[in-house]
């Protein structure tokens, strides 16, 4: 979309005041400075779906809208977690990072933060595996998609 | 050379061809102002509240096809303004709003008279637009022109900063302008457009239905040509009345909620459907569940593709420009060696008179009181079916739409999609300037009227001959219908109490008054209204009170649950 103040709340706003739901966004500007690109992850019947893409293509600031889950794509989200590290726990939370081939980015003598890159299942799973007490904060960025091979989106 | 802000305004506008600005000043815009001021290319129209120049712009958009031009200012100016914007853009009305802003170093600041525009009117315009530098501004009133005439058309806000109109910039105004996110479709698909006309020629019971698409795209000459050859029968939405002539035999009536027996069982039972700039809304085919009960194929001409697939599915989508469609298949139509099955449309015309045989638009002509239904059948008579008539929301809406035959487009102007009382009044000023020597008639309610009533000091300013037909039944007439129908009785608060004597209130104003009260002496007033050519005349009709519009269908029932008379 065009990388124009007050573009993000029109597809804010054209979905709530529609009553879609909204799992996650993410925004930044492309390499062409004029453009934006969002990823939205929503649910909903194919109906659904249909007027969402339509309602979307309508907004003027909109340039293109493509729906990735129709065919293979890549998902990424980043995910910071904050955790206890004392103690025994110190080697446990090491050896859950390696596990999930996060990396350990900050380093107290109390506290872990740990960063991981993927689906959002996996991010997930690495939450569900932790003892949910050693878990002082998280911060999770909702997922980027890009098309897989030569599907591509450029305007 | 260099130009301010406030002046690069005046000038686009004067670019654009505009010949009237509705407005109200402020502020924010005295900049603006002053510019108005001291140009004669296009005419200044004093409102006397924002909501009302945006209804008069947007009156006189309808009643022309041109795009329809407010200015009012920042904050309560602004805010004032909404409703008419979210009324014209429920009914794809092209306008351009002006709107001041406090200066931009105020903004977000609470500052005096301070109001997000953009903000509030996001959810209710087709797009809008704050200007932050001076030489944007041009192309920005360029785009928003561009936005609101073209495509499915409708409002575009323009919010100009106060510094913004005091800034100097070299002025060019763009000849064209494009933008790579905008590109409206014209020509339906090809293909699409051959499969729906094989389908056509192959009905059985077919039916056109037919929306606000068809005036708004000037359709209504292709219309008329597509349906005559057919020989199909035809119906309008509310907004489409005029699209096609009412008086012609091939039309069913009206459709929905209060359309005709006739329209809706054939809409229910026919075997094709061709919907043409129509969006299958929950007051014309009520409760979709029931619409889908019954099989049939469905052609939706539309152009925008949101409006299709959106309550019913379709079989034949074509998004596409409803004249340029039917344009291509007229041609199709004609050229090829297939027709309709003559024998099939036959025994379907014979069910449909059948229906039709029910006169549901029948009412009491014996009563001794005024019928509303009689006022609009006389209206119509007196004005030989010609004039431009706006109506406000409520039974009197329906009854001009159901007993006045519009036999031409942009002639039959109202609120549907928003549904706003108070348009009438001020919608009739706009279509009064528009048309200063055409026969402009307001049917409004005494709630509806009340809602905008300061307009008439406007029609004296600018003298403005209107014929105010006001329907005076001391209800809100729909409400009490409901409250009859479905809550048991009880009228909370429908009663319309302490009404002002509007024969002197139209005398204060400097008008001429008229109270009917007898059925024998409507037409003689009507005839003495619409040949007063130099004075807007307010007759006050006291009508029956408890008579309801019929026929109706029940919110969340099908098109066969119809009640009768």
């Amino acid at each position: 979309m065009e990388n124009e103040a007050g573009a993000l709340s029109r597809v804010a706003g054209l979905f709530s005041a529609r009553g879609y739901n909204i799992e996650s966004l993410t925004v930044a500007p492309t390499e062409d400075a004029t453009l934006s690109r969002m990823t939205i992850v929503t649910r909903g019947s194919d109906d659904v779906i249909e007027q969402i893409t339509k309602q979307l293509n309508k907004l003027i600031d909109v340039v293109k809208v493509v729906d990735l889950s129709e065919a293979g794509h890549i998902e990424r989200e980043l995910m910071l977690v904050k955790v206890r590290a004392e103690g025994g726990l110190r080697e446990e939370m090491k050896r859950m990072s390696d596990i999930f081939r996060s990396r350990i980015v900050d380093v107290t003598n109390k506290t872990y933060t740990i960063e991981l890159t993927g689906a959002g299942h996996k991010l997930d799973a690495f939450l569900e595996a932790l003892d949910r007490d050693a878990i002082l904060e998280t911060v999770r960025t909702g997922a980027s998609g890009i098309g897989r091979g030569d599907r591509i989106l450029k305007v | 050379m260099e130009l301010t802000g406030a002046e690069i305004v005046v000038r686009c506008l004067a670019e654009e061809g505009i010949e009237f600005v509705f407005g109200y000043p402020g502020g924010a815009v005295l900049n603006i102002y002053d510019e108005v001021f001291k140009q004669n290319k296009f005419k200044h129209v004093l409102v006397r509240h924002e909501q009302a120049a945006v209804h008069a712009a947007d009156g006189y958009a309808r009643a022309t096809g041109r795009t329809g031009v407010a200015l009012v200012t920042s904050g309560p100016g602004a805010t004032n303004a909404v409703t008419g914007i979210a009324t014209a853009y429920m009914d794809s009305i092209p306008l351009v709003v002006i709107s001041g802003q406090v200066p931009t170093a105020a903004i977000g600041m609470d500052a005096f008279q301070e109001v997000d525009m953009v903000g509030i009117t996001r959810p209710c315009v087709k797009h809008n637009f704050l200007v932050k530098d001076v030489k944007d501004l041009a192309e920005t009133i360029k785009k928003a022109f561009y936005l609101a005439s073209t495509g499915r058309p409708g409002p575009v806000v323009v919010d100009i900063p106060k510094d913004v109109t005091q800034h100097k910039t070299e002025f060019a105004y763009p000849k064209k302008v494009t933008m790579r996110s905008y590109n409206p479709v014209i020509k339906g698909h090809p293909g699409q457009v051959k499969r729906a006309v094989q389908m056509i020629l192959e009905a059985k019971r077919p039916m056109i239905y037919t929306g606000g698409g068809v005036v708004l795209s000037n359709a209504a000459d292709e219309l008329t040509q597509f349906t005559r050859r057919l020989g199909f029968p035809i119906t309008s939405t509310l907004m489409g009345l005029g699209g096609y002539p009412a008086t012609d035999p091939l039309f069913t009536g009206m459709l929905g909620m209060h359309g005709t027996y006739e329209a809706n069982m054939a809409m229910q039972h026919c075997d094709v459907l061709i919907a043409i700039g129509a969006r299958f809304d929950d007051r014309v085919i009520g409760n979709p569940e029931h619409f889908i009960q019954d099989d049939r194929r469905i052609i939706h001409i539309d152009i925008d593709p949101t409006s299709i697939a959106k309550r019913v599915k379709v079989d034949v989508p074509i998004v596409g420009n409803v004249k340029d469609v039917l344009a291509e298949m007229n041609k199709l139509i004609q050229a090829s060696k297939e027709k309709p099955d003559p024998t099939a449309l036959k025994t379907w015309w014979t069910q449909i008179e059948l229906w039709r045989s029910n006169d549901c638009m029948k009412y009491d002509h014996d009563s001794r009181l005024i019928k509303p239904q009689y006022v609009i059948e006389k209206l119509h008579e007196v004005t030989r079916g010609d004039a431009y008539v706006t109506s406000d929301v409520g039974q009197h809406q329906m009854w001009a739409a159901q007993y006045y035959k519009f036999d031409q487009p942009r002639h039959w102007i109202n609120s549907g999609g928003l549904g706003t009382m108070g348009f009438g009044l001020p919608a009739a000023m706009g279509v009064q300037f528009a048309h200063p020597e055409s026969m402009v008639a307001c049917v409004t309610g005494e709630g509806s009227i009340q809602m905008n009533i300061q307009e008439l000091a406007t029609c004296k300013q600018f003298n403005l001959p209107l014929k105010i037909v006001l329907l005076n039944n001391r209800f809100l007439g729909m409400v009490r219908q409901w409250q009859e129908f479905f809550y048991g009785n009880r009228y909370a608060e429908s009663y319309m109490d302490a009404l002002p004597d509007f024969v002197k209130l139209a005398e204060s104003y400097g008008h001429v008054g008229m109270k009917i009260e007898k059925p024998e002496d409507v037409e003689g007033a009507l005839k003495e209204a619409f040949g007063m050519k130099e004075r807007l005349v307010f007759m006050n009709f006291i009508t029956d009170q408890k008579e309801n519009v019929f026929p109706m269908i029940p919110a969340g029932k099908g098109l066969n649950e119809m009640i009768l008379v």
